[in-house]
């Protein structure tokens, strides 16, 4: 199928980025390569892994099986916007300080799940917070760690 | 790719009139072009703003659910959880919750995947699908609109706008549930969903069970109204299994053997036979039922 190059304006972390793209481009690809942000990580590149996740109006979505134009005049959220000043997000702060990052790959993904989940429900039951990242895999801590995390991140904000 | 994006149900026709096909979370026409199963059409309408298309209404004949209304909606929803029980089980299975998220009942019926999670409850739940075109608009029964895998008997100018469900008579519950192998991003090895209408004496006077991954369509097991008057026991849930496994056409891929699929499907007939009827009898069973139970993969 032919493609067609157009322009765009993405908003990203609060920024409009204008961008020149195919139409068949996806979400992930632009991010990263033409508004030049690679937190957003491309895993398996077929909606199953969670690692390209990105906030679309605050609700996680996987940016690598979304289309670049559908996501113009949204807001977009990525693992660089999550950060408040120089003030890490408290998600990413309990995930180091209770070893929830090993290789980092899933991180940026499990961060914008963990706070959208905590967005629409503050204090979940971990089994919500099982439901809320199981868009996301992670190979090597074996959940446990980043489940302890999103806990730990709730029990703070609802202190 | 010719890309635009409307806001009205006529916009949308109109562009479909014009030879482009809807998007509208993109979650199986994404995944489909980026894995190289199917190239993504040459002219694409995005309908996911239109507000129109993205309403639950109850009104006196049943509910009617717009094809833009989200599975994340449906799991979440009081009114459809409470009366549409088995469509709420399915919604809360697909995917996970990104997927749940750009997830559309519209696009999922009309997507007419064989292995589709809410099919077999729309299915037994006695759902139509309203096709609007520029030349006008018709009611379909699913069983009529599911032709192959993938393939529907909608003409490629026509819009799925909403899905109707009829009203529920009292005493009634639904069900879904499917075999799989982890808890999210899952495909149905098989599934099936229940609708039960219960006499004052126990007895059953509606039933309806649907499968979900074991034909090229969802499909509805036939003959059941002989098991009206019947009571609920052993004997009946026993019966639809031998049914369901009987009438089962399945194949064998890499999720399943066609005669394991055969065999587990009769098991999950019974088990969403038997949810929806303990729902019925106001028994609470939280949704999703797989979760609620412990059907499926463990946690």
């Amino acid at each position: 199928m032919s493609g067609s190059i157009v322009q765009i304006v993405l908003n990203v972390n609060g920024i409009d980025h204008p961008v020149t793209v195919d139409s068949t481009r996806n979400l992930l690809s632009t991010i990263r390569t033409e508004v030049g942000l690679t937190g957003t990580k491309e895993g398996c590149d077929d909606c199953e892994c969670g690692a390209c996740m990105v906030l679309l109006d605050g609700q996680p979505v996987n940016s690598c099986s979304y289309l670049a134009v559908q996501a113009e005049g949204r807001a977009i959220t990525t693992i660089e916007g999550v950060m408040t000043g120089d003030q890490m997000h408290p998600l990413q702060r309990n995930l180091l300080e209770v070893g929830g990052v090993q290789c980092g790959f899933c991180t940026p993904g499990m961060i914008l799940s963990a706070s959208a989940l905590l967005a629409r429900n503050p204090s979940p039951t971990t089994e919500e917070i099982r439901i809320g990242l199981s868009g996301n895999l992670c190979r090597c801590t074996g959940y446990a760690k980043i489940i302890a995390a999103v806990e730990r991140t709730a029990t703070e904000l609802n202190a | 790719m010719n890309f635009s994006t409307v806001t009205t149900i006529d916009e949308a026709l109109a562009a479909l009139a014009a030879g482009a096909r809807p998007i509208a979370g993109g979650s199986d026409l994404m995944v489909g072009h980026r894995q190289g199963k199917a190239p993504l059409p040459d002219s694409v309408v995005a309908i996911d703003r239109v507000a129109d298309l993205g309403h639950v209404v109850q009104h006196p004949d049943g509910v009617s659910v717009g094809a833009l209304v989200s599975h994340h909606t449906i799991e979440f929803h009081p009114t459809l959880a409470q009366l549409y029980t088995g469509l709420a089980d399915a919604s809360a299975l697909v995917g996970s919750p990104s997927t749940r998220n750009v997830g559309t009942l519209g696009g999922n019926v009309m997507n007419a995947s064989p292995a589709m999670d809410t099919g077999a409850p729309l299915l037994v739940l006695g759902a139509e699908v309203e096709l609007r075109s520029v030349r006008g608009s018709r009611r379909v029964a699913l069983a009529d609109l599911w032709v192959g895998p993938g393939r529907t008997s909608a003409s490629t100018d026509e819009l799925c706008v909403a899905i109707h469900l009829p009203t529920r008579p009292p005493s009634s519950g639904s069900a879904y549930v499917r075999l799989e192998y982890r808890r999210a991003m899952e495909i149905a090895v098989v599934g099936a969903a229940a609708s039960v209408t219960l006499a004052g004496d126990g007895t059953i006077t509606r039933i309806a069970v649907a499968l979900t991954a074991v034909a090229p369509t969802i499909v509805g097991i036939d003959g059941l109204d002989d098991l009206i008057g019947r009571p609920v026991d052993e004997r009946l849930l026993a019966d639809i299994a031998h049914r369901a496994s009987d009438q089962a056409r399945p194949i064998s891929d890499l999720r399943a053997t066609d005669t394991y699929r055969r065999h587990c499907i009769g098991i999950m007939a019974r088990r969403s036979v038997d949810a929806a009827i303990r729902r019925a009898l106001g028994q609470h069973i939280a949704v999703p039922v797989n979760r609620a139970l412990g059907i499926g993969a463990a946690s």
